[in-house]
């Protein structure tokens, strides 16, 4: 197959010994890449009981093939391992310029193993790949850290690092690129930061063979004409970028409130994406071969930064209780240096805030910083805290869920599987609400995106209070997720293409013969493989569950106003299509699947 | 008075928040001079609505141009 560089870099950091592989087309062919590729070579690799931060997990970073390829989007990367702060598989994904390049060095992917004896940093170059000293670099913020690794390695490389986050291990911890991209969920950058790993560098050589140059051509032209015309990835994210959705999903009574006790922000205006353009927005960005160009660049003072995405104006602005738009700008800036998930380490203040509103973090563990709803400084400064792991910030650097179980109160975290939830309160959009709980990472958006049809009514409009044919939306769109998170392409291109365009682009591409069902059962493979991974590791069917307060307290205020999340109802109903038992994938299933294990 | 929420690119020369007379959703858009096709979602009290929905006094109507993310 075409498109495919064909090798796998293996680098073991205890023996400092560095292998290239052949890829196993096999798995190519029925994983595709990225995401499903690397969870399959993961499961073959690593027993599933192992602590995540122990020197026997391994990190998988993985391309599609697209990545590098010329087709709209083409430039994304997935890391694969076992998360730290949710015990089951991690799958993050990033965008910017560092995936192309590690493929133009002649890769798919690079499975990184074991533990460095001191700091270090991985430096490729085509085949010429070291294991570098980082002991200068070792606590450095991720801009001076990444700026400082261009001057040695040469300012037109790529790379990819953790901040101090990573480095002391924060189960929020994220796996950064291009100053402001984020592999952002799970706790990837404490595994990373597990191993000693500073970063890898990268600069590529390698042209992409692809298989019919002039088909991709003409598919891709269609592609483009598809993204141009559509209202979302052709006028709303360029314009406004992701920010637009905080008036949408406010208007709905939808927007999590002071840690989801009310769902609707009276001052949501101040941090809307209309606020941001108009004040804020200095210019937009864009990753590599993208024409939506979702990415906002911002001014914060004197200075030019990446601008916050709407889940990070929900996680520091709404759930905090925070209307102002610099606040959530600093904090946005804060995450991007220390090199944390914005949406966890949110979400953690606002729990932490809630603890303190219910009286059981006391006074005398806040080193004299204000912690409550709706005070600016409190947001910048426990983000701050946070990011250097001190005081009660090295207890939140865990996650909502150990630092709400700390205290007893376990169910104040807005968490799935341990994972925070994002901005969207389920008991508002009941497909989301089944999406969340069998996500496979833990409380996550981006493993199937119901808001697109329950809100955004694409691509048809579903109502968002009713249960029905919602479990298997949610199959369909966890499903499609897989393959574009395998495939290399940005999941926001899914709101103009389906699997008919992806399978164009793929078969022209690599030579392929997917059409677009045999595209979704491989997307379904993947998902089945993650779950059989998480069962082995310990979070099984018990855990698709939601927090409490979303089962059993009815929305208090706003238009969703009575609802909760009728998961119950649905969950039985999800398996059934799944063809699982009990949140198992049963051996006919597998079988079925093809999945060898 | 029906109170219209304006987002995102309509608000350009409408303003934010405007307070129209109106029976139904076809009315308001008529008056404030947007297309129907150019309207991708169409709140009314924070639910989603139709425009041939009739409107009573005091309702909020919200109103967006094809947007999304996440």
């Amino acid at each position: 197959m075409k498109s495919y560089a064909g090798k796998v870099l293996r680098v073991n950091l205890t023996d400092k010994s560095i292998n290239v592989e052949p890829l196993n087309m096999q798995y190519a062919n029925d994983y595709i890449g990225g995401r499903g590729l690397g969870t399959r070579m993961y499961f073959d690799e690593v027993e599933p009981t192992i602590d995540p931060l122990s020197p026997e997990n391994k990190l998988i970073i993985a391309t599609g093939p697209m990545t590098g390829a010329p087709v709209p989007t083409g430039g994304r990367y997935m890391v694969i391992t076992k998360s730290p702060l949710t015990g089951a598989i991690a799958s993050s994904n990033s965008g910017g310029h560092w995936g192309p390049e590690f493929k133009a060095c002649g890769y798919d992917a690079v499975v990184i193993e074991g533990k460095a004896d001191s700091p270090c940093y991985i430096d490729i170059k085509d085949d010429k790949v070291e294991i570098k000293d980082a002991a200068h670099l070792w606590g450095k913020l991720v801009i001076e850290a990444e700026n400082t690794l261009k001057q040695t390695e040469g300012e037109k490389c790529r790379v990819l690092l953790i901040g101090p986050a990573g480095e002391k291990l924060s189960k929020m911890a994220s796996i950064m690129n291009d100053h402001d991209r984020a592999a952002g969920r799970s706790g990837v950058g404490a595994v990373m930061g597990s191993k000693n790993l500073k970063a890898i560098t990268v600069k590529g050589s390698n042209k992409l063979e692809l298989h019919d140059d002039e088909k991709l051509k003409e598919v891709v032209k269609k592609c483009n004409a598809l993204i141009k015309e559509n209202g979302v990835t052709g006028g709303g994210l360029p314009t406004y970028g992701t920010a637009v959705l905080v008036n949408i999903i406010n208007e709905g009574g939808i927007n999590p409130t002071n840690n989801f006790q009310t769902s609707q922000f009276a001052d949501a205006e101040g941090i809307s994406g209309e606020t941001m353009a108009e004040k804020f927005l200095v210019k937009r960005s864009a990753c590599a071969r993208c024409p939506i160009g979702c990415g906002r660049v911002v001014k914060l003072d004197d200075q030019v930064i990446g601008g916050p995405e709407y889940e990070t104006l929900w996680s520091f602005g709404s759930d905090c209780g925070v209307s102002d738009m610099n606040t959530v700008i600093k904090a946005n800036h804060l995450c991007n240096e220390y090199g944390m998930d914005t949406i966890s380490v949110g979400a953690t203040i606002a729990a932490a805030m809630e603890l303190k509103q219910k009286g059981y973090i006391k006074d005398e563990e806040l080193n004299g910083i204000a912690l409550e709803f709706g005070n600016n400084e409190s947001v910048v400064a426990w983000t701050e805290m946070i990011g250097k792991a001190e005081g009660l910030g090295a207890k939140m650097a865990m996650g909502s869920y150990e630092l709400c179980d700390s205290y007893g109160m376990a169910e104040l975290s807005m968490s799935v599987k341990k994972q925070e939830l994002p901005a969207y309160d389920p008991r508002a959009i009941q497909g989301q609400a089944v999406q969340y709980a069998t996500s496979n990472r833990g409380g996550c958006h981006v493993r199937g995106y119901l808001i697109s049809p329950e809100i955004l009514g694409l691509p048809e409009k579903l109502d968002r209070f009713s249960i029905d044919k919602k479990p298997e939306w949610a199959k369909i769109f966890q499903d499609l997720t897989a393959v574009i998170d395998s495939i290399g392409m940005c999941l926001f291109t899914s709101f103009a293409l389906g699997a008919n365009e992806y399978s164009e682009l793929y078969n022209a591409s690599a030579g392929t013969q997917y059409d677009a069902d045999k595209l979704m059962i491989a997307g379904e493979r993947i998902y089945n493989i993650e779950r059989v991974f998480n069962i082995r590791a310990g979070v099984g069917g018990d855990q698709d569950t939601l927090p409490k307060r979303l089962l059993e307290e009815p929305i208090v205020d706003g238009p969703s106003k009575g609802e909760v999340a009728r998961l119950s109802e649905m969950l039985p109903k999800y398996y059934e299509v799944r063809g699982w038992v009990n949140g198992e994938p049963t051996p006919e299933k597998l079988s079925e699947l093809g999945i060898d294990i | 008075m029906i109170e219209v929420r304006l987002f995102a690119t309509f608000r350009e020369n409408r303003g934010k928040k405007i307070q129209v007379d109106a029976k139904d959703g076809n009315e308001i858009l008529e008056k404030i001079d947007i297309k129907k096709e150019d309207v991708a979602i169409f709140l009314i009290n924070g639910r989603d609505g139709s425009l041939d929905t009739p409107l009573k006094d005091e309702d909020i109507v919200s109103i967006f141009p094809p947007v999304g993310g996440g």
